[in-house]
């Protein structure tokens, strides 16, 4: 559906995309990550045609982005970042304006328009100005707007930026839905997200690509750097030397010492077997035992790792 | 085409939600009318000479009022990537905003006409340049907003956009003014008066329409135009 052969974007000096390449099939939601400044906004309006690319070739749908950008264009809904929309407008008439560019024949106006603001939620704030709305129902005037003309291709940009936990939520299910049909990029700095909503994920840290495939994948990928988190109270040259002896843990590091207690991480292999054995070696020493959870380094260390270790390079 | 009507349909309603427009006409028809009979009754005569030789001066604010927004509003809130990724030319959001504007500058001219309609009561109105002071007005007024809303798409400040849209379409109107045309060399004379939108505009306030002033305005309309697509283009080469 959506193919990106080595694509580079230049701002003057700056390269905000470097030689890029990836594809997308048909009824894929992919989710574009990376920290601020990656590269993911202006891979997005490559995509749809705000701008163009400095080399490399971008084609939706099999229609190029340069040459028949017009026929591209009608085949994705784009949600800008932080859903810019036309406040004094109603959500009624924006629809209905959207309604006409995108060339919705008057007949099926009427009916489109209904199942969009049903979908969307919309019923209650038609005749409200979209600037007067909360945040969430402006996120879903926006998506709307990205669905009038059932797109077989959906580019969302940070789609929940600026919302609270329950809207964030909505719009992740709604998300959700509508990608059982359609090929949809979302890109977002938040990590959850793309478990939450995504079957494949794209890692971009300074314009280049640093990781594609499923997020579990990915995260399976840093086994053998879960972490325990541990605090104990005892003699901390004999626990360092006991805990670090214990099969599988690759790294000791005091994180602190508070009330007599040492906050201590362990880098471990398999998180339940070193549990149990610092568990049994903690007992067997007699020291007392305040806290003993394991962190799941999932996806958020493969984010870390893969974008902080670029940084470094440079 | 039907893109044209679209967008031009948004913005001329975007003007009523907004309010601008019931502003607009209130203050272009209270100052229009006001203007005119301080001096109608004094004078006496059945002419409406006095509405359209200050068109040009009235125009030079009101025409920046409603076309600053245009183009800046759309940069300052980022709805300018929403519309510019539409299936959408760039020629046709041009377009459709310009046809916007002359829509509610229309509208306002409309709206003076009672003026003629009242004097052709109290005297005898000779019509005909009545009909050429409203087709010279709606002539040059297009010409400002075509500047006006080329100016507009340069920056994202609408009141940077509203002075610098004054200003330029005051120096296109004055550079074939007397004061600029006589501090020149005489070569220069012609072409800065034919250049001016001022000199342009006397013989149709006259009530005298030549088509030589038709295609003036209309050439002025077309460039302003054109480098407005331009400019909108030119987020794709920075």
């Amino acid at each position: 559906m959506i193919e990106v052969r080595n694509c580079v974007k230049r701002f003057g000096p700056t390269v905000a995309v470097r030689d890029i390449s990836f594809s997308v099939p048909k009824g894929e939601v992919l989710g574009l990550l990376g920290p601020n400044g990656a590269g993911k906004t202006t891979t997005m309006r490559i995509l749809t045609c705000y701008m163009p690319a400095d080399e490399g070739s971008v084609s939706v749908a099999g229609f190029d982005v340069n040459t028949e950008s017009i026929e591209v264009r009608k085949r994705i809904g784009y949600l800008p970042e932080n859903a810019p929309l036309y406040k004094e407008m109603y959500a009624q008439t924006f629809l209905d304006f959207l309604a006409r560019v995108r060339g919705i024949p008057p007949e099926r106006r009427k009916s489109r328009m209904d199942d969009i603001i049903d979908i969307c939620g919309l019923g209650d704030v038609l005749h409200k100005r979209i600037g007067e709305m909360s945040k969430g129902y402006q996120q879903r005037v926006g998506l709307a707007q990205t669905l009038i003309h059932d797109p077989d291709v959906l580019i969302l940009d940070e789609p929940t930026t600026g919302l609270d936990p329950n809207q964030i939520k909505e719009i992740r299910n709604l998300i959700k839905e509508i990608g059982r049909e359609k090929t949809v990029i979302l890109s977002t700095h938040i990590l959850p997200e793309v478990q939450a909503t995504t079957n494949r994920v794209l890692i971009m840290s300074h314009g280049r690509l640093v990781a594609d495939g499923a997020p579990d994948e990915l995260a399976r990928q840093t086994k053998g750097t879960d972490s325990l988190i541990v605090q104990v109270r005892g003699p901390i040259e004999t626990i360092r030397d006991r805990y670090s002896s214990i099969e599988g843990v690759s790294n000791l590091e005091l994180l602190e010492t508070e009330d007599e207690y040492h906050k201590i991480e362990l880098l471990v292999s398999n998180k339940t077997t070193s549990a149990e054995k610092v568990f049994e070696t903690t007992v067997k020493e007699g020291w007392t035992l305040r806290e003993l959870h394991s962190e799941s380094r999932s996806l958020e260390e493969v984010f870390y790792e893969l974008t902080v270790g670029e940084r470094e390079e440079q | 085409m039907s893109n044209v009507f679209a967008i031009a349909r948004r913005e001329f309603q975007g003007y009523f939600n907004s309010l601008i427009a019931y502003v607009f006409l209130v203050i272009y028809l209270l100052l229009t009318n006001w203007l005119f009979f301080r001096v109608f009754f004094l004078n006496g005569q059945a002419n409406m000479r006095l509405m359209f030789d200050i068109i040009p001066w009235v125009f030079l604010f009101f025409v920046p009022a409603i076309t600053m927004r245009l183009w800046a509003e759309e940069k300052k809130i980022g709805t300018m990537e929403l519309l510019m990724t539409l299936p959408v030319k760039d020629g046709e959001a041009v377009l459709g905003k310009f046809t916007a504007a002359l829509g509610l500058l229309g509208l306002a001219l409309a709206l003076t006409f009672p003026l003629p309609v009242i004097v052709s009561t109290v005297g005898n109105l000779d019509w005909g340049p009545v009909f050429g002071g409203y087709l010279g007005s709606i002539l040059i007024g297009a010409a400002y907003l075509s500047i006006g809303v080329f100016i507009s798409s340069l920056t994202e400040n609408q009141i940077v956009a509203f002075i610098l849209s004054v200003v330029g379409i005051f120096a296109l109107y004055m550079i074939g003014s007397d004061i600029v045309v006589f501090s020149l060399p005489s070569s220069m004379a012609p072409i800065m008066e034919y250049l001016s939108l001022g000199t342009h505009f006397e013989s149709i306030g006259r009530g005298v329409i030549d088509l030589r002033d038709i295609v003036y305005y209309l050439s002025v309309i077309v460039f302003f135009l054109y480098l407005n697509v331009r400019s909108i283009e030119s987020r794709k080469w920075r």
